[in-house]
């Protein structure tokens, strides 16, 4: 997917009024959030679970070589094929030429972030194949044209009456001629629709939460079927995975579910979480004949060992973004790319590059709300701060702010002279404050008063009336 | 593609600070981790795990009903067929566990893979996990995968007994069982679902729209 | 006016030596905030004396990436501080600045690592200091008024503030405490953000607004001043009649000077 994210300010605003998207938005809170807290007030041993993933994930990244290995290994011994991918277009590659082998017309699709990461759709459609997205979410957004807005709720930006008009524009074709309004009968819809395409693919592709080493199993978290009517009605199934998916074993995988689906939608558990492990055996009755995993690196390896490696810990909840104030404003597509909120914030800078996404780790409060509902502990405030210091030294910044920046830290580190400099300046805007005690406008401050009035300072400094006071008797 | 591979595991490795692979005394002991595994903390759920899975199951709008013996499965399956006007044709997975249920003569009882357009299956499953509610289905002849998905509604004859209490004791039964993992293992949890229209949970997504567990006694 | 302060402490040992970080808000924009906190310190019994080799905590510098510069002002700090029993701020973000990110400014340099470390221990936010070292337990101060409070991020999250501003606010006379919607979601200051990225923080200043008006309380409070300039500053925007002021200012009694953007009029 072409990111979009040095727009960010322009899509920023236009989200801010956008009155379909602040609507939307606006289920967040009730929904996510509040679903989230009820089911994590529910189990006091919570925050224990997290701490156990957490040392999981760490033990695994630690040694991340060995487990590849060894999945690939028990993938292989399954009748399974492992591919790997440097880069986004090798993945494509890989992928189109499986489809092209298999004779492939029709591709159905579960949801896969890691898909949209290296652009698949695009790619299997000029390749002359037919995806068809079957997440709703996802579904909902292929018919839009549009990316995804949120990565477990890719459509949350959509309101019902929008996805009205898009069933009522689409379904037509197939025969579906009236205009549904309400829940029940839209999603009854897309089911009809959709169950024609799931029957008749010849390739089905899904992501994968986690890839287990112990069994060289993938295993998909889902709610509607439509992961699993993926992987065992076509000929060829295809697992996308980042290279960070891999678990040690299925116990592992055990206590992250148990943090992942309250993390994610306040579930205890999710309808469907199912383990896939290679092709069908010789006496099933159904399933597919080839099983394949395109592992994706694209940037991930270099992420180990370094300040950005607890990104890596990520299970993909959605939690961060979900709590986010600056998401709930301006929600996904302002950030531009695939992955958005606070986890995207940090990596798309390092996927897509920093030049092109220099607003997304400024666009941030550093709250540190994202850290507080991490499952993983993960430092996003943090790492956020750390590319705000590659942007510093790379001299991505803009040269009036690392003027003024300059500005301040060099009186910060004069004590007398800022006291002199500082305090002749607040007591000037104090006596221009008057009688009224603010200013609608202030010189070289125009983006604090072009939203708020800005309190004059109270008079002379509390250092220099201090020392007036105290008559200088301190170090 | 090879060229990848090597290059991926080269650039892991150096972001470790590895020189390259790991020795053998650490590779034994990662290996020890995979063969040997164990369980982390488990969530305490009370000493009712019965009542546990069935408050579980119940509470994502799966129906639980109990029986006395496998007799009355037929009943309950042709009570359900007619309550939701679902026909009279049931895809029976071919598992020796559902054998000699005596089935009304008016129905139509296959024991196959499931069709786009079958309006029922009847299951057994491996095990019930009362922590979550969960169903557990491994495939196999005897227990085709589309037999979970493709139909409209889904009822799963269980014993009791195959009851265990966390997610981490079917990994443990199945250790002990010898089974290798079939090509999947279904976690079930309630019917299918969807809250992707302004968060409004909807029933009835992709996959079947109602779930009914049969509780068999032993 | 006579110490009129009960605290647990007040007769045991010499008076701990308190260096007073005054934060470059408090210095530059409301003094009154300072001199309320001197009050509530030496009327708890401490001996509070403010170094004058200080300006600010250095996370202007920090939070845009200049590492180099906020170590030199950290420097400043840790050396103009180190020698007290304790350092306090009446300011949540500036003490987690200090207390939390000092030591991983120096995480190559063992010498001023160590210091930095010292320091931390002895490092506190002013309201926690008073309730949670000083148990102070009476307030003699009163303030007639409905009064909501919003926890700002650093003192929440970094710091876990929330329960002692309330337990010092339920021990002044007259004021009745409501509590606030979303307390503790951001206002939107978010230091450089409000100014960078002013439609977003208009946003989120106006949800805070709204929230603070749905109490119905005459009063806001809070423990950082960037946050609450951010909330006058477009309460005066908005035509909003709320007084808003530092909680220090409340509990010192000293809450008598026009609050935060009011005119002398005290509109």
């Amino acid at each position: 997917m072409k990111s979009t994210a040095s727009e960010f300010k322009k899509s920023a605003r236009v989200a801010l009024v956008d009155p379909d998207l602040q609507r939307a938005m606006g289920f967040i809170r009730g929904g996510f959030v509040e679903k989230r807290r009820a089911v994590v007030d529910r189990l006091p041993e919570f925050d224990a679970l997290r701490q156990v993933a957490r040392g999981i994930k760490e033990h695994t990244l630690q040694n991340l070589d060995f487990y590849l290995e060894a999945y690939e290994k028990r993938v292989q011994a399954n009748g399974g094929h492992v591919h790997w991918a440097s880069t986004p277009e090798e993945a494509r590659d890989i992928i189109v030429g499986i489809c092209k082998r298999a004779g492939a017309k029709r591709v159905t699709k579960g949801k896969s972030m890691v898909g949209e990461e290296m652009a698949i759709n695009e790619a299997l459609e000029n390749a002359g194949f037919e995806p068809v997205e079957t997440d709703l979410g996802e579904y909902i957004i292929q018919l839009a044209e549009e990316p995804p807005s949120h990565i477990i709720a890719p459509a949350v930006h959509k309101t019902k009456d929008q996805i009205t008009e898009l069933f009522h524009e689409h379904h037509a074709r197939y025969g579906y001629t009236e205009r549904q309004t309400e829940v029940p009968a839209l999603v009854d819809e897309a089911r009809q629709v959709l169950r024609e395409k799931f029957l008749s693919a010849d390739v089905g592709i899904t992501g994968a939460n986690f890839l287990v080493a112990e069994t060289g199993s993938s295993v998909i978290v889902t709610n509607e079927g439509n992961g699993d009517l993926t992987n065992t009605l076509p000929r060829v199934h295809i697992v996308t995975a980042g290279l960070e998916k891999i678990v040690p074993t299925r116990d592992d995988v055990s206590t992250l579910l148990r943090v992942l689906a309250r993390s994610a939608t306040g579930q205890e558990m999710s309808v469907y979480t199912t383990f896939s492990t290679g092709p069908r055996r010789t006496d099933d009755l159904d399933g597919p004949f080839e099983y394949h995993v395109v592992l994706l690196d694209n940037g991930r390896s270099q992420m180990l060992g370094n300040e950005f490696h607890e990104m890596l810990r990520c299970i993909r909840c959605g939690a961060c973004m979900n709590h986010c104030p600056v998401y709930q404003s301006i929600g996904g597509h302002a950030y531009g790319w695939v992955y958005v909120g606070p986890m995207g914030s940090v990596l798309t800078p390092l996927m897509v590059g920093l030049d092109s996404s220099g607003d997304l780790p400024n666009a941030c409060t550093l709250n540190g709300r994202c850290q507080e509902v991490c499952p993983m502990g993960i430092g996003l405030p943090g790492m956020l701060r750390q590319l705000r210091r590659r942007q510093y030294q790379d001299r991505l910044t803009s040269r009036t702010s690392r003027a003024a920046l300059a500005a301040w830290s060099f009186l910060a580190r004069r004590p007398r002279l800022y006291r002199r400099i500082m305090g002749a300046a607040v007591a000037t805007l104090a006596w221009l404050g008057g009688r009224r005690g603010r200013f609608r406008h202030m010189l070289l401050a125009g983006g604090w008063t072009s939203v708020r009035d800005l309190p004059a300072p109270q008079g002379a400094s509390f250092q220099n009336q201090w020392r007036r006071r105290r008559g200088n008797s301190e170090p | 593609m090879s060229g990848a591979r090597e290059r991926v595991l080269a650039n892991v490795r150096a972001a470790l600070n590895r020189a390259g692979p790991l020795p053998d005394s650490v590779t034994r002991t990662l290996q020890g981790r995979l063969t040997r595994p164990r369980a982390n903390l488990k969530p305490a759920i009370g000493d009712d795990p019965l009542a546990y899975f069935i408050q579980k199951l119940e509470s994502v709008s799966g129906k639980v009903t109990r029986v006395e013996s496998i007799d009355r499965v037929a009943d309950v399956v042709a009570e359900h067929l007619e309550r939701y006007a679902l026909g009279d044709r049931v895809a029976l997975a071919p598992d020796p566990a559902l054998d000699g249920i005596p089935w009304s003569n008016r129905l139509m009882v296959e024991r196959r893979a499931a069709t786009g357009d079958d309006r029922l299956s009847v299951t057994g499953a491996y095990a019930g996990v009362a922590e979550t509610g969960s169903l557990v289905l491994l495939s196999s002849p005897e227990s085709p995968t589309t037999l979970n998905f493709l139909p409209d509604d889904h009822v799963i004859v269980l014993r009791e007994s195959r009851i265990v209490t966390h997610i981490e004791d079917v990994w443990a039964r199945m250790r002990s069982d010898k089974m290798v993992m079939p090509r999947t293992v279904n976690f079930i949890t309630g019917p299918s679902k969807t809250a992707d229209v302004e968060q409004t949970i909807q029933e009835g997504a992709h996959g079947p729209r109602r779930l009914h567990v049969i509780l068999l006694a032993d | 006016m006579t110490s009129e302060v009960n605290s647990s402490r007040s007769s045991e040992g010499p008076a701990p030596r308190v260096g007073l970080f005054v934060t470059c808000l408090v210095d530059l924009m409301r003094p009154n905030v300072g001199f309320a906190a001197v009050k509530l310190l030496e009327d708890a019994g401490c001996r509070v004396e403010v170094p004058e080799l200080q300006t600010c905590c250095g996370q202007p510098a920090y939070n845009s990436g200049d590492f180099g510069s906020t170590q030199g002002i950290a420097q400043q700090v840790i050396a103009a501080f180190e020698d007290y029993d304790y350092l306090v701020a009446p300011s949540g973000s500036c003490t987690g600045m200090i207390k939390e990110h000092y030591p991983a400014l120096f995480a190559t340099d063992a010498g001023w690592r160590n210091r930095a470390e010292q320091l931390a221990e002895r490092c506190y936010e002013l309201v926690s200091f008073l309730h949670d070292v000083l148990g102070v337990d009476a307030l003699d101060a009163d303030y007639g008024d409905s009064v909501t409070y919003h926890d700002s991020c650093s003192g929440l999250r970094e710091l876990g503030i929330q329960e002692q501003p309330r337990a010092l606010l339920a021990k002044v006379t007259g004021l009745e405490l409501r509590e606030l919607n979303d307390s503790n979601v951001c206002c939107g200051f978010g230091g450089t953000f409000c100014v960078k990225y002013p439609k977003i923080s208009e946003h989120l200043v106006s949800n805070k607004i709204a929230n603070v008006a749905d109490t119905g309380a005459g009063t806001l409070l809070g423990g950082d001043l960037g946050c609450l300039l951010n909330i006058a500053g477009r309460l005066k925007r908005e035509g909003g009649a709320t007084k808003v002021f530092h909680v220090a200012e409340v509990l010192a009694g000293m809450a008598v000077v026009p609050a935060i953007g009011d005119g002398e009029d005290g509109q």
